[in-house]
């Protein structure tokens, strides 16, 4: 009696688990099929192009007036905290550290994962659903190479760039508040930003995290697409899933990349 | 021919474009779809596959186009086994293969112009001079030159249909399969598709499968028909056998009897112990 609660709790342990195993192997032999089809997409680059154009220079507006933002946020609440330490002129440090090692990468991960991510699962589920993908494997033209190797790979290029865009929006926005706004001496952020900031450990750092982030991102995105129910409620979920686990993706990357990317560093 | 065919099917003659044997398919293994489809579809024919919604009937065209492999039985096509057939092969036989899907399928991203030159511009390497003129050509084959510059969303489901079918042909195919062509048109759009199929295979000389369960339109233009239900092939014949048959399914289906072998109720528990039973 007493043992069947437990049994039956260790069967939904044991199916989801199962289920998890599953679903994690389809993604990786279609990540490798992604791969083994993207001669293609690179070689007919102005795929690739369109692509970027969609999910890179689309996506441009809300990642720069959220960069700005958080920049100018960013400066507004180091200033409450460094100036009552009397060490207001390192606001130029700590946002560019900020923005450069954690919150580039992430923040704009996430929008991109809500912005192009969705809208890549969407479209290539409504293909499906639509028969797109069928009409075009029946003309022998392979669906992975023509629709969905090209969108991976635009998702990929595009996204560290954008990280890149947002960090940058980010210092501005936080020049325009410490400096113009509140009035510290623009020569100390520049300069202390300058020989704190180092490009190996903290620029090249940042844009792996972008590029893994990017990879994860772009890769959960067409596979949600391409698997997802020919239905709208089955594009509905797809889409749901790739922003839900997108977002918890890279978070969970964020701490291991930090981990090793990090570890010591403050001590130098 | 390859051996393993001619092996298993001595008998299919050249003049047979597709042929099933003995084809058993199910999407789940405890539910066949089809449960032993025979089926020959003559080189320059016109041949419908009618049968209730459900029943297997645009499962035969994706075995057939092989993106759906049988569980047993033999799927024939020009010669060769489709199953069998490697990933390059069976992208040549595609190639010889023109499908119109049930709502065309068309691409939403790109005009009617773009459509009808994706197989051409993806499989070819003619000229874009050349592959304007072929577009066109297909375009006032099915009526449709002046939509050239319209985008999908422009067109209506009849139109819409009519610019997949010059999509479909423009490889010129050997063989042309219909998904449900006739679905949702207007009177005057269906007798243009119904038409259009009839003259397109008469002059290209190719083979067409039309799936359907419009049997007036069908009636007018097919050679042949195969009934399908429960997973066979139950009765089949010329479109004047049709009209005269006395077979209990073909009567239901030709006079549009709500109630025969195919029944009005799906099978539920008895009237009395669903109504009279406290809840």
């Amino acid at each position: 009696m007493l043992l069947e609660p437990i049994s039956h709790g260790l069967r939904r342990i044991g199916r989801g688990t199962l289920a998890t195993i599953t679903r994690l192997g389809f993604t990786t032999r279609f990540f490798l099929a992604v791969l083994a089809h993207s001669g293609g997409a690179l070689r007919r680059f102005n795929l690739t192009l369109r692509e970027i154009y969609f999910s890179g220079v689309l996506s441009l507006v809300i990642i720069l007036v959220s960069g700005l933002f958080v920049g100018m946020v960013l400066a507004l609440q180091g200033y409450e905290v460094l100036n009552r330490y009397g060490a207001d002129e390192s606001l130029g440090i700590m946002v560019a550290l900020s923005l450069v090692r954690e919150l580039g990468p992430v923040v704009s991960g996430l929008l991109f994962a809500s912005r192009a991510g969705s809208a890549m699962t969407a479209e290539i589920g409504l293909m499906k659903t639509t028969e797109q993908l069928s009409a075009m494997e029946m003309m022998a033209v392979d669906p992975l190479a023509r629709v969905v190797a090209p969108r991976f790979w635009g998702g990929i290029i595009s996204m560290p760039l954008l990280s890149a865009l947002f960090a940058t929006l980010g210092v501005f926005g936080a020049y325009l508040v410490g400096v113009k706004l509140i009035g510290i001496d623009a020569g100390a952020f520049w300069g202390n930003m300058q020989a704190a900031v180092d490009f190996r450990v903290d620029v090249v750092n940042g844009f792996i995290k972008s590029a893994v982030f990017a990879l994860a991102i772009s890769l959960i995105a067409v596979f949600e697409g391409y698997n997802a129910q020919p239905t709208a409620e089955g594009v509905s979920t797809a889409t749901t899933r790739t922003v839900v686990a997108s977002s918890l993706t890279i978070l969970a990357l964020d701490f291991v990349l930090t981990v090793f990317m990090f570890r010591g560093i403050g001590s130098r | 021919m390859p051996d393993t065919y001619n092996a298993v099917v001595p008998t299919c003659p050249t003049e047979i474009a597709v042929s099933l044997r003995g084809v058993v398919f199910g999407y789940d293994r405890r539910r066949p779809v089809l449960k032993g489809v025979d089926m020959d579809i003559p080189r320059g024919k016109v041949v419908a596959i009618m049968g209730g919604s459900g029943c297997g009937k645009t499962t035969i065209l994706r075995l057939v186009g092989g993106q759906l492999r049988p569980q047993a039985g033999h799927v024939v096509v020009a010669g060769r086994e489709v199953p069998k057939l490697t990933r390059d092969e069976l992208f040549a036989l595609r190639r010889r293969i023109g499908m119109l899907f049930q709502f065309g399928a068309l691409f939403t991203d790109m005009s009617v112009f773009e459509n009808v030159a994706f197989p051409l511009r993806e499989n070819t390497d003619v000229p874009e001079e050349l592959i304007r003129d072929l577009v066109l050509m297909k375009l006032n084959a099915v009526g449709l030159r002046g939509t050239a510059r319209l985008r999908p969303s422009e067109l209506s489901g009849g139109m819409a249909r009519r610019v997949a079918l010059a999509r479909a042909i423009a490889l010129d195919p050997m063989l042309m399969m219909y998904d449900e062509p006739f679905a949702g048109l207007d009177p005057i759009s269906l007798g243009v598709v119904g038409q259009l199929i009839r003259k397109l295979n008469d002059a290209l000389g190719i083979t067409s499968v039309v799936v359907t369960h419009d049997i007036y339109e069908s009636l007018k233009i097919v050679d042949y028909i195969y009934f399908i239900s429960d997973g066979k092939v139950i009765a089949q014949g010329t479109p004047e056998e049709v009209r005269v048959s006395s077979d209990a399914y073909v009567r239901q289906f030709v006079d549009g009897a709500p109630d025969g072998p195919v029944p009005f109720h799906y099978p539920a528990s008895g009237l009395a112990e669903d109504f009279v039973r406290v809840a």
